[in-house]
């Protein structure tokens, strides 16, 4: 699909699954847009659409118990990592059916069942605390892996940089996923960041940092198995710089002038979901209709999705003074 | 039946490494980090984890760069993945590099996930001035942490409670930040041996009195008890309340007790303005207004950062006879 594409190709079991991931997030992706476009739902969102082919390679990957960190544009991670669609919409839609009872939001969504960890509004605050969790698991002598994503952004903040530096002394099994979608909220990468590539800053910690095209699900599979069986043997941290471009803006609903309008078409005209479509059928890895099969399946299982957590009610307010406390106090 | 319990006299340096040693040896999961702590870099600044390295091993004490976001994140993310850790902030001024970590990870993790994932993490932390080490390392902040919702929040006046706090705070399953009075460090007293615990939320009558009611924490306990001291001299009986932990604060011990005296002096170092003890005066004031003498008052540090020079540091902190003179304050107030 693209001159970058490794000979190797994965076997049509992941192929596949990455397919399901990668329409599960644009089809959600979509379908949220819309209900708070209707103005059926109300809530900040940060769409990842444009890089959904990241989550997926790494989602295709990971173990249910492998820990994983993301931020507040986390949809695709939540999804790729196994967060349950009807917990999580019903989590977006702040409704106590929701993974956190409607208490987080789309910002902090956790699941640890699935292993998705943390979810941070902060930027940069997600490193530090995949350090923890990696060290807990080589603690505790077992193979699990965590990995932490964050955004191009994030590589600014001093947490980054004591984190990676941690990580390299520490040698935790940790992979730092950047999706590098080229702006800081509405600030250019290059305004902002001295280095040509984020994964440059790798060498500083004496880390391995490898950049690879994160629009294409197959090159970014195999940086992502690379880094996740480096940390899985204990060879210690790796950091990934996914290449990729967000269609939405920073916050959906913003006005994206900051954004070059033919840079965001460009981008939009290279759609890496119908690109990666496109790839399966033409080199027939999967027919049109088990693409249309995954198509209508994730499209089903969204629109009950959607309805559960429309029906849901919203926390009662004895919920707003629990979880304050591993003990409820009650406020005199 | 109780069995009796042995008492050693020790400091507070000494009740503090006990207890560390103790929940070590205890529970597995117990892990110990922060600048300096193992002993190839020393055992600690203070000395105070000297030989825990070498006993529990380095992958369980370890030292860490000097990376306060990183160690308080470690600690947070070590915790939900199962452990106990103790994270050690040299200086509590340097709260102000991991406050991200403390206040928007720590504290809120718990309520933002619903309940799935408790942050049972200890933040210990020296604190408070007297030694002249200037603006950057003497600052009680107790004010910054108590205000936010999630965090526990433990100061001890003895070495006694020093280590009965310290245990209860690495036990228990919610963030705490356990606030050492530096000068303490050195400052000798009855230390129940083997495991102690002193619950969390428990205040202390550190002397009965009937006139007044000095409440306070931390280093300041001792001062109170001079002045109390002093005040009876004079006629004046104080009740010297030890508050021990700040969050979840024992309100019924201050209420209880105030409701007897109908006076109240409200003490710390940390400077007046948005300080705990405004916080202590409303409490008093919203419940017992009716049956004051005379409002609260409070003894507190200058709104000023902390000086260099002995003398300006001694005029900075509270003792005992600023707390005499709140007492009197206090006193001569009766309508």
């Amino acid at each position: 699909m693209t001159e970058t594409l490794p000979q190797r190709t994965p076997d049509k079991e992941t192929l596949a699954r990455m397919f399901e991931l990668v329409t599960a997030i644009n089809l959600t992706d979509e379908r949220f847009r819309t209900l708070l476009s209707s103005g059926r739902a109300r809530s900040t969102y940060y769409s990842p659409k444009g890089q959904e082919c990241i989550s997926a390679a790494f989602g295709a990957l990971l173990r249910p118990d492998d820990y994983c960190v993301t931020m507040y544009r986390g949809l695709h991670d939540h999804l790729a990592k196994g967060v349950p669609m009807r917990e999580l919409f019903a989590e977006f839609l702040g409704r106590v059916t929701g993974t956190c009872k409607g208490k987080g939001g789309p910002m902090h969504v956790t699941h640890p069942a699935s292993g998705l960890m943390v979810t941070t509004g902060i930027v940069g605050s997600g490193l530090p605390i995949a350090n923890g969790l990696a060290w807990a698991a080589k603690l505790s002598g077992t193979d699990q892996v965590t990995i932490v994503n964050f955004g191009d952004g994030a590589s600014n903040i001093g947490a980054f940089h004591e984190a990676l530096n941690l990580a390299s002394v520490w040698e935790l099994p940790v992979v730092f996923v950047c999706q590098n979608n080229r702006y800081g909220e509405h600030t250019r990468y290059e305004w902002a960041t001295s280095a040509s590539q984020v994964a440059q800053r790798a060498a500083a910690y004496e880390m391995p940092g490898v950049t690879v095209d994160g629009n294409d699900p197959v090159a970014t599979y195999w940086a992502a198995d690379e880094a996740i069986s480096r940390a899985r043997s204990g060879g210690g941290p790796t950091l990934v710089e996914a290449m990729t471009y967000r269609f939405w803006g920073h916050i959906f609903g913003d006005n994206m002038r900051y954004m070059p309008p033919e840079e965001r078409k460009a981008a939009m005209d290279a759609d890496p979901t119908v690109r990666y479509r496109n790839w399966l059928l033409e080199h027939g890895h999967l027919s049109e209709a088990e693409l249309a099969s995954i198509e209508n399946d994730t499209l089903a299982a969204i629109d009950d999705a959607i309805a559960f957590a429309l029906d849901s009610p919203p926390p009662g307010p004895d919920e707003l003074y629990t979880d304050v406390y591993s003990e409820t106090v009650v406020p005199a | 039946m109780t069995d009796e319990v042995k008492v050693a006299k020790m400091t507070t340096a000494q009740a503090i490494h006990d207890a560390l040693d103790l929940a070590l040896a205890k529970d597995p999961k117990v892990l110990l980090f922060g600048e300096d702590v193992s002993d190839p870099s020393g055992g600690g600044v203070f000395h105070i984890s000297e030989g825990l390295s070498t006993k529990y091993g380095e992958h369980r004490v370890r030292s860490t760069p000097i990376s306060e976001q990183a160690i308080v994140g470690a600690a947070i993310g070590a915790a939900i993945g199962g452990y106990r850790p103790i994270a050690e902030i040299m200086f509590m001024d340097f709260f102000a590099v991991a406050m991200d970590q403390i206040s928007n990870h720590a504290a809120k993790l718990r309520y933002m996930s619903g309940g799935q994932t408790g942050v049972p993490i200890t933040i210990r932390t020296a604190a408070g001035a007297g030694m002249q080490f200037g603006a950057q390392h003497s600052e009680m902040l107790e004010a910054w942490v108590t205000h936010i919702p999630g965090l526990k929040v433990v100061v001890a006046s003895n070495p006694a409670d020093c280590k009965g706090l310290l245990t209860a705070a690495i036990f228990d399953d919610d963030p705490v930040v356990v606030i050492e009075p530096t000068l303490d460090y050195w400052v000798s007293g009855p230390v129940p041996e083997g495991e102690h615990v002193v619950p969390i939320g428990k205040a202390s009558t550190a002397r009965p009195g009937s006139d007044v009611t000095l409440i306070t924490y931390g280093r300041e306990v001792k001062f109170a008890l001079e002045a109390a001291e002093t005040l009876a001299g004079e006629g004046i009986s104080v009740e010297v309340l030890d508050l021990r932990t700040l969050v979840p604060m024992d309100e019924r011990a201050v209420l209880e007790s105030v409701a007897r005296t109908r006076r109240a002096v409200v003490v710390h170092q940390a400077v007046r303005r948005g300080g705990l003890g405004a916080e202590i005066s409303a409490l008093i004031h919203e419940n017992l207004f009716g049956e004051l003498e005379g409002p609260v008052v409070r003894v507190a540090g200058p709104n000023t950062p902390i000086p260099y020079a002995a003398e300006l540091e001694s005029l900075f902190v509270v003792d005992s006879a600023d707390m005499v003179k709140g007492v009197r304050k206090a006193v001569q107030q009766t309508r």
